[in-house]
């Protein structure tokens, strides 16, 4: 790539006002480096992949509201986490994780776990035991 | 107290904090140095793991490996400590900065709150240098961003005991041994010969081969899976290809600026030559980006199915292009 084919296109990284760095060869096929705002082909990917994220948020709220599973695995999706992510975190084994997912389950956990939960998203144990509409 | 410490942007993380390191301690060492001797340029498909739901592919070494190559080829010492107990790990961290050592810490990009939330995924193996702290935040200098920004006790702690894969468990790291003289050229042939092996290496995951594997997986994948299962996980190889720290095209470039200055250094015409293939390699792989996301805009749509061929030829193309130039590489060293 030569260095005035850098791309500068719009990208998130505008917002904490930093670019980053790309290295790329001068007019003389000489290395050196040069300053990206941007590439619209990776935006798009990670826009993407962010829309995949809220679908799985959206989708595991309508399953916590329907009675299908526990407000865990909702804000488990909330911090862009996965299973064996959140069990290290907690400290607990992923079947035991995905056992709390169970509305039953749940609903007699020890006031402990569910602290321990809470701590992890960052939430109250009030806020964990109620999701948004 | 704040050490006098140069930041320096840098494209990679790891390489960024090595160069970073070796400068203040006196020895100029170059990004694409480190990078290159420390054999940091690979591809690899890891089968059986997902991340964010989609398979791995990856265009570097293992978290850690540049530096410790780097290291045993130059012939500098590192120390690295991992801790079980914050408390510790905090203390050590003040220690060294009290001494005037600014140090490489690993840790998880999910909290740190200076990245954009976009870029906030849950990546344990980046790294940065604490070099000092005032009004009780602690100095970081991030290789990846443009300017120099600070992290509160607290902030600090929880990006050095993230959890999950490649959990940093507060690692912390430095050079404490340096030769008199640094000799690069030894260090400069071993760490090309490496990459070749790697690159060579007669596995299906990795090196060319991986490549190729890939082609094939992308030439299933729309039927297999379906569109949307298709460009979510051809969205993620071009998010690891291009994503901050590979300096563009999955690393080739900062590699073709390595094989430049080699060149210069060991004066060596060949691998002069070889950096501008390697340029347009680089060129290559960014086309290969370019296409892929011509086909994964329209996530709903169905695309059809030659446009994933399509790019699966574009891969296989570069894999058939590579296996030629690693071979012309190692001769060109040996």
């Amino acid at each position: 790539m030569k260095k005035i084919e850098v791309p500068q296109d719009q990208s998130s990284l505008n917002k904490v006002n930093s670019k980053e760095l790309y290295y790329a060869v001068d007019e003389n096929g000489e290395y050196t480096t040069a300053l990206s705002s941007g590439w619209d082909p990776k935006k798009i990917a990670l826009d993407n992949a962010l829309e995949e994220i809220e679908q799985r948020i959206e989708d595991a709220k309508k399953r916590v509201h329907s009675g299908v599973t526990s407000p865990i695995e909702y804000y488990m999706e909330l911090s862009k986490m996965d299973l064996p992510i959140l069990a290290s975190y907690v400290g607990f084994w992923q079947w035991k994780v995905k056992r709390h997912f169970k509305p039953s389950v749940f609903k007699k956990l020890s006031a402990k776990k569910l602290k321990k939960y809470a701590d992890v998203f960052d939430i109250s144990v009030a806020e964990l035991q109620e999701i948004p509409k | 107290m704040k050490i006098d410490f140069t930041h320096n942007q840098s494209a990679h993380c790891e390489n960024g904090v090595v160069s970073n390191l070796m400068k203040h301690n006196g020895f100029k060492i170059s990004e694409p140095m480190v990078f290159g001797i420390g054999s940091g340029l690979l591809f690899c498909y890891i089968p059986f793991l997902k991340v964010n739901y989609a398979p791995v592919v990856t265009y570097r070494a293992m978290p850690g490996q540049i530096f410790n190559r780097f290291a045993k080829r130059v012939g500098i010492k590192i120390k690295r400590e991992k801790f079980k107990n914050p408390k510790t790990a905090k203390a050590r961290l003040d220690e060294n900065l009290a001494k005037n050592n600014p140090v490489g810490l690993q840790v998880g990009v999910y909290n740190l709150m200076y990245f954009p939330d976009e870029y906030r995924f849950h990546f344990n193996a980046h790294n940065l240098v604490v070099y000092g702290k005032e009004d009780n935040k602690y100095l970081i200098s991030d290789p990846v961003m443009e300017n120099v920004t600070t992290l509160t006790d607290k902030e600090l702690e929880k990006v050095r005991f993230a959890k999950g894969a490649f959990a940093p468990k507060g690692h912390i790291y430095y050079p404490t041994e340096f030769p008199k003289k640094l000799s690069l050229e030894k260090a400069i042939i071993k760490g090309i010969k490496h990459t070749c092996r790697d690159m060579a290496a007669p596995v299906p995951f990795v090196g060319v081969n991986g490549i190729k594997t890939i082609a094939k997986l992308i030439r299933k994948w729309p039927k297999k899976k379906g569109a949307k299962k298709a460009n979510h996980y051809l969205g993620q190889i071009v998010r690891m290809q291009e994503e901050i720290g590979t300096g563009g095209g999955g690393f080739r470039y900062i590699y073709g600026a390595f094989l430049q200055e080699s060149g210069k250094l060991l004066k060596n015409e060949k691998l002069i030559k070889l950096s501008s293939e390697m340029t347009e390699i680089g060129d290559q792989w960014r086309d290969f980006a370019l296409e892929a996301s011509r086909i994964y805009k329209n996530r709903s749509n169905n695309t059809a199915l030659d446009k994933y061929d399509e790019v699966a030829t574009q891969l296989e193309a570069i894999a058939d292009r590579e296996k030629v130039f690693f071979k012309k590489l190692k001769k060109a060293v040996s």
